[in-house]
């Protein structure tokens, strides 16, 4: 059984993150395999998942949000074995601090080793980052500037917007995706969903035609973005 | 004409009128157009989609007359309140629509919560939302508030305090924090069963469909009141109001009849989707864009498309393929209309939602019935 939890939605969802919960649900149960999604509350304790999805937020939610998580089991959840996705927000928070309401640092959950900064300006529009020989789209808007450690990957090589820094976007390790890109991201990308769902079960996955493929084209085109072999 | 000049043109324009200024993320527009019908006679309104201040000045210039209302972008409303002096200021609702533009709606919150405070006029009204927490927030400071207990039902941003950021508890038909915020008690109108302003009970029988609308309409009466127009008589004039800026009418587009709704953003999406009937199944949405819809329609995923399962959707707009994708993973049976020549005519009058952009076009494009 594949468990998604959707953590804080009402903190962590500003940009229909939500939405990723729901596509790895739909093309999970598509395939036959038996899945169920979880939108986990404000006053819940985090419940035993598969895979975690955290979202964006606004300054004060995210504090929020982030005074949560570090109460509750997430964190031993994720070091014993649990996958996250984490998008914006919930990027910053995974990391050892972030600065929020002006330059005041605050302390991040510290399970990857990354930094994130409050950036001379904010971050809005289209972003595009090259993973591997697939290209990531997305849309970003978020203030902060993200310095990864030395042992941490970027998700990708950032071709649109700015990501971390103008460079990379987001981080990889082995069980942790993170990017700026929502849109949501699941939902735009879908080789990106199933390459997150065939790594959560183990197993190579069968093709799923969508129209979310058509999505993912007509994004690639409008931002110009050559097609990677 | 230049954003620098026009504060103080509008300063000048505004003096020795009575002046009604609108805000809120939905129902601007609707609001403002009741009050404006509300009051009776002549008054002074900016044309639609023209709520910054070079459409204000747009609306005075050479308009004699001394009663005005304004409806006001969100983000113009400091500046807007400080240079008309309005009489009212009417508080709708704040809710997530166009970040990429606006950023963050706490801090929209706190801008007219500073602005609202430090008002030097002891004349100024607030006649506010009671049941939604930012709107709250905002207006507490303000020396005169008239609260109206109003349902509202698209809370998604009002999880945690504006005060304090701590959860908010939600229950039967009130809110509080453990800080103390809380909804207000000094409640002015309250829309139940009837609509009841001050002491003055009246029926609300809106010729344009949505719970949504007699919250607004509410408000208007309310704001009315304050300038010294009797509920009854008010209330008479806004039942009547059929057509806001071609939003609710029906037209015809080739053989086919619509129903022109506008819907930019989740609450205001919840909203008018509660308005669409089961038959007929077929339903139009066109989505766009633009800068003026916000360039991310990733918001989409926080409309509950999910309430569509039993109808068609006929996907149109720039963002159709955006559309089609969330509709697909909503289970809602769906088609691309990559041709519009190609929609199937039907009986009864379609529905035909559309954000900003879309909704624009499709007005121009169609003609009344």
């Amino acid at each position: 059984m594949l468990k998604i939890a959707v953590l804080y939605p009402d903190l962590l969802g500003t940009y229909g993150d939500g939405g990723n919960g729901l596509v790895l649900l739909e093309r999970a149960r598509r395939r036959g395999i038996d899945a169920s999604l979880a939108a986990v509350g404000l006053h819940e304790d985090v419940p035993d998942a598969s895979i975690y999805l955290l979202g964006g937020g606004e300054d004060g939610p995210q504090r929020l949000a982030c005074d949560l998580l570090a109460k509750g089991s997430f964190s031993s959840r994720v070091e014993s074995g649990a996958h996250v996705v984490a998008v914006c927000a919930g990027l910053q928070i995974l990391g050892h601090s972030f600065s929020v309401e002006g330059n005041e640092e605050y302390a991040g959950l510290g399970l990857v080793d990354v930094v994130t900064r409050r950036g001379s300006s904010r971050s809005v529009g289209e972003l595009a980052v090259r993973v591997g020989d697939r290209w990531l789209v997305g849309f970003e808007n978020h203030g902060g500037r993200t310095t990864l450690g030395s042992d941490i990957a970027a998700l990708g090589a950032v071709a649109r917007g700015r990501g971390n820094d103008g460079v990379v976007d987001g981080y990889r390790s082995q069980r942790i995706w993170a990017t700026y890109a929502h849109g949501p991201v699941l939902a735009m990308n879908p080789w990106f969903a199933d390459e997150v769902l065939a790594t959560v079960l183990g197993e190579e996955l069968e093709p799923l035609a969508s129209v979310a493929d058509r999505l993912y084209a007509e994004r690639c085109a409008t931002l110009s973005l050559r097609p990677l072999e | 004409m230049g954003l620098k000049i026009c504060p103080e043109l509008l300063g000048r324009l505004a003096r020795g009128r009575t002046v009604i200024v609108v805000s809120g993320t939905n129902g601007k527009t609707t609001t403002t157009a009741m009050i404006a019908t509300g009051w009776g006679g002549d008054v002074i309104t900016n044309a639609t989609g023209s709520n910054m201040p070079a459409g204000h000045v747009a609306a005075l210039v050479g308009s004699p007359g001394s009663r005005v209302v304004l409806e006001v972008d969100e983000a113009w409303l400091p500046e807007v309140v400080r240079t008309t002096q309005p009489r009212v200021v009417v508080l709708l609702n704040l809710s997530r629509d166009q970040l990429d533009r606006a950023n963050e709606v706490r801090q929209m919150a706190e801008r007219w919560r500073r602005v609202l405070s430090s008002h030097p006029d002891d004349q100024l009204v607030v006649v506010a939302n009671a049941n939604d927490p930012l709107v709250v927030f905002a207006a507490a400071g303000a020396r005169h508030v008239r609260w109206c207990d109003v349902p509202t039902s698209w809370l998604g941003d009002a999880s945690s305090c504006p005060q304090c950021t701590r959860p908010l508890v939600h229950e039967s038909n009130s809110w509080r924090c453990s800080c103390g915020f809380a909804k207000p008690l000094a409640i002015t109108s309250t829309l139940g069963e009837g609509l009841v302003v001050g002491s003055s009970p009246a029926t609300l029988d809106l010729s344009i469909p949505g719970h949504f609308n007699e919250a607004n309409a509410a408000l208007a009466v309310t704001a009315l009141a304050e300038v010294g127009v009797g509920v009854a008589d008010s209330v008479g004039r806004i039942n009547a109001l059929r057509d806001v800026a071609g939003r609710f009418t029906y037209r015809r587009w080739n053989r086919h009849t619509v129903r022109l709704l506008l819907a930019k953003n989740p609450s205001g999406f919840t909203a008018i989707l509660s308005t669409i009937d089961p038959e007929p199944v077929e339903v139009w949405i066109a989505i766009n864009a633009r800068i003026a819809d916000g360039r991310d329609p990733s918001w989409l995923y926080d409309v509950p498309f999910e309430s569509l399962r039993g109808h068609r959707i006929y996907c149109m707009g720039e963002r159709r393929l955006d559309l089609a994708t969330r509709l697909e993973y909503a289970d809602v049976d769906y088609r691309v209309v990559d041709d519009e020549a190609s929609l199937p005519v039907v009986a009864e009058p379609v529905a035909l939602v559309a954000n900003y952009t879309a909704f624009s076009e499709w007005l121009a494009r169609t003609a009344p019935c």
